[in-house]
């Protein structure tokens, strides 16, 4: 690990003079970025410590909730009004890493880990166009099952790993942020970028900026959620695919539903095709099946990976039936 | 600066790259707790930082400043006997090679605190009302950060499900 600077934040404003006066990351848990750092992927020369800013779970007037970036992700997980009224946001972080991990990680770093492809890590032998732009990538004829079918580009085809993100995504919850410039709000499904030329542009965040809080709005698809995660092994691995989805009946009718699947792209990929087909008509499981065939339409795999199209669209309707009630 | 370890204060290391697992095996001599993967994989490196469960190779030593940290070496009684999991581990033959033992063991002993507060986990039947009781499927999701490439796991779940036995009784 090549040497840095460290300096410990004891507050929002001091943590941005910091940053702005180096060329530094923030720093969470650290459960990424000191691994990455130890590998030589990452090499800043000073690490912000934001892990001890003030990190509270709080209403906010409308009935949500604003959760501080610094919350750790074990804590979320158990917060009664998430278990209640977000149920797949506690899923999906309770499917993610190990307790130890998530004893350790932030909301905020968590939003901000980067890809776990097998190329990226390696820095020694493959080439990656995310750890050094335009030299290639190793992983669309390599190894890929464990890559994108959506939104890749020619350039990249790494997925995201996060789990809590595709919780976010289905919740539409919005992530707070504040730098030089001041302070802005971002969607979360606007928040990871595709790799198109640049797959070294991760994300929407500007120099100097930092992720704040992030904010959920409740609804009656958000109640009845739920999270399911399909992997190699049945637990502490990353997803092969996973689905968060909510669903709201009115009178045998899908008045609301939401649907966000991990494993498939660079960023959470909404469910957006699928959602606006299921509007409005009965549930059911050959429904569900039709609406998901739909999104997937757009995939594009890989020698790899062309089982996550078929593992995508059974998931998706089993997750849809058991929060529906009907027979998967 | 200073960092509590087992009762007592050391001080934080200067280089802010050290690790909590190097500082306490490489400088401070304790060398229960073990280095596996080195990268957040494997779990044998757990140690307990302020009631918490925590990998030691991904925390920067001086990340822990102010903190109170358990390691192995802290979990007997200071007569010497011995934390009664680490004697249900030995019972239950919770081990063959040891390696990952001190890790599965502050994993554990955190782990029993977790469920008694109400913490759900990934197989928690229902979020609202908690943990689906001490069941083995329970145990073996909340201990799936600790690997054991013996195969003790039996072994590990039987010790834990004593200890939770013995604690309701």
């Amino acid at each position: 690990m090549r040497s840095f600077a460290y300096r410990r934040a004891a507050d929002r404003t001091e943590a941005l003079s910091i940053a702005g006066a180096e060329q530094a990351r923030y720093l969470g848990g650290g459960t990424n970025l000191v691994d990455l750092m130890r590998q030589n992927i990452e090499a800043p020369a000073a690490l912000v410590d934001v892990s001890r800013l003030p990190a509270a779970i709080e209403d906010t007037p409308n009935g949500g909730l604003i959760i501080g970036a610094a919350v750790r992700n074990s804590v979320v997980a158990a917060h009664p009004a998430v278990r209640t009224h977000y149920p797949m946001l506690s899923r999906a972080i309770l499917a993610g890493a190990s307790a130890q991990i998530r004893n350790m990680a932030t909301v905020g770093g968590n939003i901000l880990q980067r890809t776990r492809c097998a190329y990226f890590y390696d820095s020694a032998g493959s080439r990656c166009n995310k750890r050094e732009p335009g030299v290639g990538c190793d992983a669309i004829d390599g190894f890929n099952r464990y890559h994108a079918i959506f939104g890749g580009s020619e350039h990249c085809i790494a997925t995201h790993p996060s789990d809590m993100c595709v919780a976010l995504a289905a919740l539409g919850a919005t992530v707070h942020l504040a730098g030089p410039g001041g302070e802005r709000s971002v969607p979360l499904l606007d928040f990871h970028r595709l790799p198109g030329d640049h797959p070294e542009i991760e994300t929407a965040l500007r120099p100097g900026e930092l992720i704040t809080e992030i904010e959920l709005t409740p609804s009656a698809a958000a109640t009845n959620s739920t999270y399911r995660k399909v992997r190699d092994r049945s637990s502490y691995a990353f997803a092969l695919v996973s689905v968060a989805a909510g669903l709201q009946l009115v009178a045998g009718k899908i008045e609301d539903v939401r649907i966000a699947v991990g494993g498939v792209a660079a960023r959470p990929w909404r469910a957006a095709r699928t959602e606006q087909i299921l509007r409005g008509q009965a549930p059911g499981r050959e429904r569900f099946l039709e609406a998901a065939d739909a999104e997937l339409a757009g995939a594009r795999t890989f020698d790899g990976n062309a089982f996550k199209v078929e593992l995508v669209k059974r998931t998706i309707a089993a997750v849809l039936s058991e929060l529906a009630g009907v027979d998967a | 600066m200073a960092i509590v370890i087992n009762g007592t204060a050391y001080p934080v290391p200067d280089d802010p790259r050290v690790s909590l697992l190097d500082l306490l095996r490489e400088r401070l001599d304790l060398t229960g707790t073990k280095l596996g993967c080195n990268q957040g994989g494997c779990g044998a490196c757990t140690v307990i930082v302020d009631g918490a469960r925590v990998l030691s190779c991904l925390t920067l030593a001086v990340q822990a400043d102010g903190c109170a940290v358990r390691t192995i070496e802290g979990l007997q009684a200071n007569d010497g006997q011995l934390h009664p999991l680490q004697q249900a581990f030995i019972e239950h033959d919770g081990f063959q090679c040891g390696y990952c033992t001190p890790g599965q063991i502050c994993s554990a002993v955190a782990m029993i605190d977790e469920l008694r507060r109400g913490d759900p986990s990934y197989v928690t039947t229902d979020l609202t009302r908690g943990p689906n009781g001490a069941t083995r499927q329970e145990i073996r999701e909340r201990m799936s950060g600790n690997l054991c490439r013996c195969g003790a796991h039996n072994g590990i779940v039987n010790a834990i499900e004593e200890m939770l036995d013995g604690a309701a009784a």
